[in-house]
């Protein structure tokens, strides 16, 4: 009789509903309702708030002029493609160093310590120094060097501080991966034979890449956008492009137009990052 | 005859902790020695010390006559001779059946893919997985689980195999059909050291039983004897607590 009543209402749910359905329902509604209107209420007071603010009008003309955005967005758009391409050349080898600097700090043999040492004030040095800071001493010390084209190129150096300094948090990232990888795997690639060095590239490594592959795709975001920082070096990516533009129009409207671009790459990306984190999480259940 | 396997005064620590006091033990070749006692007496230890995953602090242990704790010794082609299997499995999850068989072949053997395949191919079937052989780990029951962990390391064709407490880890129901693999390879001539819980198995299955006691082997002997008339109290003690918790 019990289990009759059961699946009448899981099969009827839109007519007969059992009490727990309806409260549950009733539920949701409020909460949706609840959501809308407070959002409504906050977007509304900014819409009307805001232009109520004194210098509003100056605001809108200098950062929000149409006319500006449409002339400047194309040339702005031509510049971001260097962006691109700079994320596009750095990424690869910041990947290949790092699994470079994490296998360093894992390698147990004793000839291979300062390798070890190497990594270890590698990772402190770097990821205590601003990355800025590194591109302005690499971007403007080595090229003052005098040395013969290209190797005076911004490009170059300033690449080049990206890549360490992101190498070195990346390589933590592949480091903890490896560690997390529980000692008995390791045991059973020994117990049958297999050196060190095939035990971490074929039962280690594959497992422990899978892992923090999330979290190595949210540093890959945070270096689309710390790409603009080789602007302060001279490549007219589009952050200097922007700013050639400003001085040109006298008007920052051209900001604005930059920061979306880079929202077009970043909250896609950032996106699909947190779809890779559910992902992790419900396979590990 | 020359034992396989021969254990002489073997001792380990862990810090302060004496896991191995003094273990003497010879094993036929051929034989099937079960090594029992309760938990943290030693038996996993004993047989990770013999597949040389754990050093030992004093002692021999002696493949063929041949000493292999010898300091200095390369572990390598002795852990290729003597094939170890685990509680957990530690079958390699991102790995198919297959590709976890054919790694060490592959990889230490240095054969081809065309190898390895009909040979691994074989052992699927002696065992009655060949329809799993493309599953990954976690598509798998515990006990096919770790017929695939038997199977892998017998790819290496050792001459030894231990095995470490195999059935704990798994439901009552599937222990049946890992201990069937153990008898058929006893069947066929393997030397073995099994760790277990499962007195039944001892009883009928071994050679030789050892019971052992913190660290030491308190009494040997063929499992008529050690089941049907220990001569230790502390033997006695540990078969009485056992066998009323079934």
């Amino acid at each position: 009789m019990k289990s009759n009543e059961r699946s009448g209402g899981g099969s009827a749910t839109a007519t007969v509903r059992n009490r727990r359905q309806i409260y549950e329902s009733r539920q949701y509604r409020r909460s949706v309702t609840i959501a809308s209107i407070s959002t409504a209420v906050v977007l509304a007071s900014i819409v009307i708030l805001v232009p109520m603010a004194p210098g509003w009008e100056r605001v809108k003309a200098s950062f929000f002029n149409w006319e500006i955005f449409v002339k400047t967005f194309p040339g702005l758009a031509q510049a971001f493609l260097l962006d691109i391409a700079i994320f596009l050349w750095c990424a690869p080898v910041i990947a290949a160093w790092s699994l470079a600097l994490a296998l360093m700090r894992d390698v147990r043999a004793p000839a291979f310590y300062p390798l070890k040492l190497f990594a270890i004030g590698y990772n402190d040095l770097f990821r205590g120094v601003p990355v800025i800071l590194v591109a302005y001493l690499l971007g403007f010390g080595i090229p003052g060097l005098g040395l013969p084209r290209p190797w005076n190129s911004p490009y170059i150096w300033g690449s080049l501080a990206l890549t360490l300094s992101y190498s070195a948090y990346v390589s933590e990232i592949f480091r903890s991966g490896i560690e997390s990888i529980h000692e008995s795997q390791r045991a059973a690639a020994k117990s049958l034979g297999l050196s060190e060095a095939d035990t971490m590239r074929f039962v280690v490594l594959p497992q422990a890449i899978r892992r923090v592959m999330p979290a190595c795709m949210t540093l890959v975001v945070a270096l689309v956008k710390d790409v603009a920082l080789l602007s302060f070096l001279g490549p007219v990516e589009v952050l200097r492009q922007a700013g050639s533009f400003k001085s040109l129009y006298a008007n920052f409207t051209p900001y604005v137009g930059a920061a979306i671009l880079f929202l077009t790459v970043t909250v896609p990306a950032t996106r699909w990052v947190d779809r890779l984190i559910v992902q992790q999480n419900q396979k590990q259940r | 005859m020359e034992p396989k396997i021969r254990l002489v005064d073997v001792w380990k620590s862990f810090g302060a902790l004496a896991v191995c006091r003094g273990i003497n033990l010879a094993v036929a070749p051929g034989e099937l020695v079960c090594l029992i006692g309760v938990s943290g007496s030693g038996k996993s230890t004993i047989l990770r010390t013999i597949n040389l995953l754990e050093p030992i602090d004093d002692g021999q242990i002696l493949l063929d006559g041949f000493d292999i704790t010898d300091p200095g010794l390369d572990a390598q082609p002795v852990r290729q001779r003597i094939g170890i299997v685990f509680q957990s499995f530690n079958l390699f999850p991102h790995m198919t059946a297959l590709e976890n068989v054919a790694l060490a072949p592959r990889r230490v053997k240095k054969k081809s893919r065309a190898e390895v395949l009909p040979e691994a191919e074989a052992l699927f079937e002696r065992f009655g997985l060949q329809d799993r052989m493309h599953h990954y780990p976690d598509q798998l029951s515990g006990g096919q689980q770790q017929r695939v962990a038997v199977i892998r390391a017998l790819a290496m064709n050792p001459e030894v195999m231990l095995f470490d407490e195999v059935t704990s880890a798994l439901d009552p129901e599937l222990v049946g059909e890992v201990l069937d693999v153990i008898r058929t390879l006893k069947s066929s001539g393997m030397t073995m050291i099994v760790a277990t819980h499962e007195m039944s198995f001892a009883h009928e299955a071994a050679d030789k039983v050892c019971v052992l006691d913190q660290g030491q082997i308190i009494e040997e002997g063929p499992p008529q004897q050690i089941f049907g008339a220990p001569r230790e109290a502390r033997t006695r003690e540990f078969l009485k607590r056992v066998l009323r918790e079934k």
